[in-house]
């Protein structure tokens, strides 16, 4: 019997093809851009992971030269033979054949653990490393390393991109750079009683582990990603809802009919929760093999503007792991239980005997509009509630659920309000039943509607936050890499003869003066500036008084960043302690996006008083010929080149690398925008079917099918176009809730919102594109309904 | 990761490091085999011998604090080597690895140090002599006269060692067989050291002072692979005399065993398997594995029947190659105290 209801069950799928095909592809699609997006994530992260885990930056402090590149492998004995637990590490560059790779040398005998993630593989033990000269790297950089060194090569994509990790001794032979270290990485535990550091070795600096603070930008923009696979998911779950509640409706009959004969309610729910659960997993599959697909074609484009943003790196290729795909078929199972918990909710409420009409669903009545809308209002009352009162990451993201979730739920109603105000104003009969029959559309396709105006709104939102930082971002470079070169010198003896060449020579010198302080309780670097043009003309502020610089250059004032006000609680025109016998007023709050630290800027001057001893070992140059100004510096004054970097450049390909970041976006929204497109095309699709006998007495007063045909694409883009307007504000208020709300929440500061009105115009015409396209192909069906069609409508009048 | 790194270097030549230190592996190949009637030339053998594959500087010290409380120390040099030979620079197929210990009645404290050779990080000189690894040394003037410095997190222990007798060898003249299949290493030991120094403890600094016994034994495949493990005890008895005795477990619940006894003038009597016996008489359980802390230990042929007791049972070396290691006293037929080391029990 079961095995005869299941057969029976499946048929409905074999005669509703296109059905099955809508509900496998949108939970796919779904699934897809969910695990995409996730893929991205874990990617990203795990590969800048492996970065920091193999440089040990930040997690161990380290010993650098005071000055030079090298230090001596005889003190790194020395410090050994002290005592101290450090690990020596060499570090360089190796040119390939069409690359360079660096080299990392560690000696896994003193690396503190988990430093260097080798994965030792068969046949590879830790004598030939020590002895005989294995390099581990990545698969792309092991095939580019291959022909340029001898020693054996193995692939291992743990270790972290562009690098190979071998022996500290190999490394040297390699980089001919016998006897000499780059840094040592002190060991977090060390024995008792040790001699002092400087009096080993008084040639080395400790530089303290750093915290996480680097990757707070990064995180930032990972949070954005999530929030958007979130978002993107529930745009699908709504397509798959659409289907299954369809699916479901249209199945009401069958039900019946097998109750009739004898099935049990509850094994016809097992079968039909087997029979989700079988599509949910094939497509969720399908989802997964999809957004592996997305992210191998966007990953090089993410990992290239991490890259450059922040200088994590990111491995360009992808690897399938498990956290990705599980949580995309898991995901999948769960959207498809809870679109369709509601329709086998139904089926199991429903009297045997009850008629199965299966217009019932699309023809819900305005009452179920103004249920919706209430809720909607509930959700809006309880979002702002959240704005106002509630704090925390994840009040952040249930504000953002509500306020979708509630813009989806209230769309019925607004659109029905919107089609009964131009019925009202429509004057010929011809309009009167277009509105008419639209307001009797609305129900069915708003499910549809809905993915639309999430999908729209998503994408405005995440444009928009993408946007703002990007406006934001390119700000603070043009601020804080103004300067075309950059010096830095490691001889404090030779600064003052330097500054009086480079004051010669440069339209302006800007030298960096900083110490590490502590202003209000929290760690800040402390800034004594040279104000001058650069900084009257290139530094925007978050919130300032009149004449800025005017007053910070006569010492009556200073600038704090924005870590440093909020962390403190102040704001401009409030009062700051400086130093012991120093208090200022702050004349503004500067962005100091991802620096953890505090920052604080007062007149050269009385930085020099506070600090006499300090001489800047940094300066910022500016010139209108930096090439030449290069050049003299290097040939004439003797300054190594290492010592001068090109800001410029670095601003250049930094804005560059941002750009990219809209590539990835980009795609992202033609993606999202596709499959609410798909989810239109199937609602149509499947209206048009049961449309045919509202559209036969209008045929048969003499509108022409193409006419006919005509009237459905214009409606569908006269849907999408009111839900799209509705689409453009939640979107905003989307990103306002990410920059301002989840941002503060997750990383301190708050981003600043700008508006882009073009590109909203662009989204706009996109979203009703995507419409249009999609009920094209319905539209044409209709305009070739046979006549004969039509007329059975009148023969088989029920 | 490399403590999977470390743990292999200790795990793939050092297989038989569960058995004992006496395991690099049990085969030998491209390393040189101890062979009987050694001839050793010192003061060149208190050196490294890089053609064998494993060798230690191995000390362990009894001592007594002024209010009486009995303290154990342990400095061990290990000298593991990849290939037989030794190359300067990182290339050095030579690792040096040392394990420190101090044990109280109620505490152990260890700690562990690893490096290469050819770089000046470890290393051992003979004249004059100074075996070191780190901070970590034993340095003389000369092999009689020592001074004993290590370090850990939570101790340091700064010891002067003066030999008071002859060195002693053991088994044939220094050849110590270790299976009865003929497995064997050079073995020899200063077990007369008079001992005065201070240690670190957390509570404070301790002067102490006592006795110490090095051990010095070269090998490159001591092993057989039947054995499982080891019980290795040196006994220092009231009587001036000492008794040096070790079992090598069989896997098939059998054991082979060899001893050393030496009497208080430095002149040895050796013992061939099964002479010396030792057994279990309490277990006690540390770092989640059953160790046998007291023992009952004959030689019959010089009247030994003694209760061995740790001094402190927990005295667990929990290092990349975990064992106990420990002082002990000895009751019974003589009196007296020693060290006791065991390796082997999962």
């Amino acid at each position: 019997m079961t095995l005869t209801a299941l057969t029976a069950l499946v048929s409905h799928w074999r005669s509703n093809r296109l059905q099955f095909f809508a509900m496998i592809a949108g939970l796919a699609l779904a699934t897809a851009l969910w695990s995409g997006v996730q893929a991205i994530n874990a990617e990203a992260r795990a590969s800048y992971d492996a970065a920091a885990a193999t440089l040990g930056e930040g997690q161990f402090d380290q010993l650098l030269p005071r000055s030079g590149d090298w230090i001596d492998q005889s003190t790194y004995v020395a410090l050994r033979r002290a005592g101290w637990q450090v690990s020596p590490v060499l570090e360089g560059r190796l040119r390939t054949e069409d690359d360079r790779v660096r080299i990392v040398g560690l000696d896994p005998l003193t690396a503190p653990g988990a430093i260097a993630p080798v994965g030792m593989q068969e046949g590879a033990n830790l004598g030939d490393f020590l002895t005989r000269g294995v390099l581990f790297a990545a698969p792309d950089v092991a095939e580019a390393l291959e022909s340029a060194v001898s020693q054996r090569v193995i692939p291992d994509p743990s270790v972290a991109p562009g690098v190979a990790l071998t022996d500290i001794g190999v490394a040297q032979g390699l980089l001919e750079a016998e006897g000499q270290l780059s840094r040592l990485i002190v060991a977090r535990v060390q024995p008792m009683g040790l001699p002092d550091i400087a009096t080993v070795a008084p040639g080395l600096v400790l530089q303290p582990a750093q915290d996480a603070g680097a990757n707070r930008l990064t995180d930032s923009f990972h949070l954005n990603l999530t929030a958007f696979g979130l978002l993107s998911f529930a745009v699908g779950i709504f397509i798959v809802h659409g289907t299954i509640s369809l699916a479901f409706e249209q199945r009401r009959a069958m039900v019946r009919t097998l109750r009739a004969l004898g099935v049990p309610l509850n094994i016809l729910i097992a079968l039909m929760i087997a029979e989700l659960v079988v599509f949910a997993l094939v497509a969720g599959g399908i989802g997964v093999a999809l957004g592996y697909v997305i992210a191998a074609v966007l990953l090089p484009n993410v990992a290239a503007t991490l890259q450059g943003l922040y200088g994590a790196t990111v491995a360009g290729t992808l690897q399938l792991r498990p956290e990705w795909w599980l949580s995309g078929l898991a995901i999948a199972v769960l959207g498809t239980g809870l679109a369709a918990s509601g329709a086998l909710w139904k089926i199991a409420r429903m009297p045997l005997l009850s008629s199965a009409r299966p217009r019932a669903w699309a023809v819900a009545s305005g009452d179920t509009a103004v249920r919706l809308g209430l809720v909607a209002g509930l959700l809006f009352l309880i979002g702002a509630g959240i704005a106002i009162w509630g704090s925390g990451l994840t009040l952040g993201f249930a504000l953002l659920a509500c306020l979708l979730i509630g813009a989806a739920l209230i769309l019925p109603l607004i659109l029905r309000g919107a089609v009964t105000l131009a019925d009202g104003l429509a004057q010929s009969a011809m309009w009167q039943w277009f509105w008419a029959d639209t307001r009797q559309q609305v129900p069915g396709m708003s499910l549809a509607l809905m993915a639309l105006l999430l999908a729209t709104a998503a994408n405005v939102g995440v444009s928009t936050m993408v946007s703002s930082f990007r406006v934001t971002f390119v700000d603070f470079l043009d601020q804080r890499l103004a300067p075309e070169l950059f010096i830095r010198i490691d001889d404090a003896a030779q600064s003052p003869d330097l500054e009086a060449y480079m004051v010669e020579y440069a339209s302006e010198v800007l030298p960096l003066l900083s110490v590490e302080t502590e202003i209000a309780g929290v760690p800040t670097d402390l800034f004594g500036v040279r104000v001058g043009p650069t900084y009257r003309e290139n530094w925007l502020f978050l919130d300032e008084t009149p004449n800025v610089w005017d007053r910070v250059a006569r010492g009556e004032a200073t600038v704090v960043s924005e870590q440093l006000a909020r962390r403190a609680d102040l704001w401009t025109g409030d009062r700051v302690t400086i130093a012991p016998d120093l208090t200022l007023p702050i004349a503004a709050i500067v962005a100091d996006y991802g620096n953890p630290l505090g920052q604080a800027l007062i007149a050269e001057p009385l930085f020099l008083d506070l600090y006499p001893d300090t001489v800047p070992l940094a300066f910022g140059l500016r010139s209108d010929d930096p090439a030449a100004l290069r050049d003299r510096l290097t040939e004439d004054y003797g300054l190594p080149e290492a010592a001068i970097t090109d800001q410029s450049r670095i601003k250049a390909f930094s804005i560059e690398v941002f750009e990219r970041t809209f590539t990835v976006t980009g795609a992202l929204n033609v993606l999202t925008l596709a499959v609410a497109a798909f989810a239109i095309l199937m609602s149509l699709l499947t209206l048009a079917s049961i449309r045919v006998p509202q559209l036969a007495p209008a045929w048969a007063l003499g509108l022409t099918r193409r006419k006919l045909g005509q009237l459905e694409l214009l409606r569908a883009v006269v849907l999408a176009l009111v839900t799209t307007v509705l689409a453009i504000p939640l979107g905003l208020l989307l990103a306002w809730v990410l920059l301002s709300y989840v941002n503060v929440e997750a990383f301190g500061w708050k981003l600043p919102m700008y508006l882009f009105p073009g590109h909203y115009a662009l989204l706009t015409l996109f979203a009703l594109l995507a419409a249009a396209l999609a009920a094209l192909w319905p539209a044409i069906r209709l305009a070739r309904t046979p006549p004969s069609d039509l007329l059975k409508v009148f023969a088989n009048d029920r | 990761m490399i403590v999977r790194v470390i743990a292999l270097l200790l795990w793939l030549p050092m297989q038989a490091a569960a058995q004992g230190f006496a395991g690099l592996g049990t085969d030998a190949e491209g390393f040189a085999v101890p062979t009987p009637d050694p001839a050793f030339d010192f003061p060149q053998d208190h050196g490294p011998h890089p053609e064998y594959r494993i060798e230690w500087w191995y000390l362990t010290a009894n001592l007594t604090g002024p209010d009486g409380t009995a303290y154990g120390v342990q400095w061990t040099l290990f000298r593991s080597a990849l290939a037989p030979e030794t190359r300067e620079g990182w290339s050095d197929p030579q690792v040096w690895f040392a394990h420190a210990a101090v044990t109280t009645p109620d505490r152990h404290l260890v700690a562990e140090r690893i490096a290469r050779g050819g770089i000046g990080q470890a290393g051992v000189t003979v004249d004059p002599f100074d075996a070191w690894i780190d901070d970590w040394r034993m340095a003389g003037p000369s092999f009689d006269d020592l001074t004993l410095t290590a370090r850990g997190n939570a101790f340091a222990y700064d010891l002067d060692l003066q030999a008071t007798g002859p060195l002693v060898f053991h088994g044939e003249n220094g050849f110590s067989v270790k299976s009865a299949q003929g497995q064997a290493s050079y073995y020899y030991s200063q077990p007369f050291y008079e001992v005065t120094g201070s240690l670190t403890l957390p509570q404070g600094d301790v002067p102490v002072t006592g006795a110490a016994w090095l051990d010095r034994e070269w090998s490159s495949q001591p092993l057989a692979e039947t054995q499982s493990g080891w019980d290795w005890f040196s006994l220092s008895l009231e009587s001036g005399d000492k008794l040096m005795g070790f079992l090598l477990r069989e896997d098939d619940g059998g054991a082979f065993t060899s001893a050393t006894w030496i009497a208080s003038d430095g002149t040895t009597t050796a013992y061939p398997d099964g002479a010396f016996a030792a057994q279990p008489l309490d277990w006690h359980e540390v770092a989640g594995r059953d160790v046998p802390t007291r023992w009952a230990v004959q030689l019959p042929d010089k009247g030994i029947d003694v209760t061995v007791q740790a001094l402190n049972p927990d005295a667990w070396m929990a290092l990349s190659i975990p064992y106990w290691e420990g002082p002990v006293t000895v009751e019974g037929s003589h009196e007296g105290r020693g060290y006791l080391e065991m390796t082997g029990y999962e």
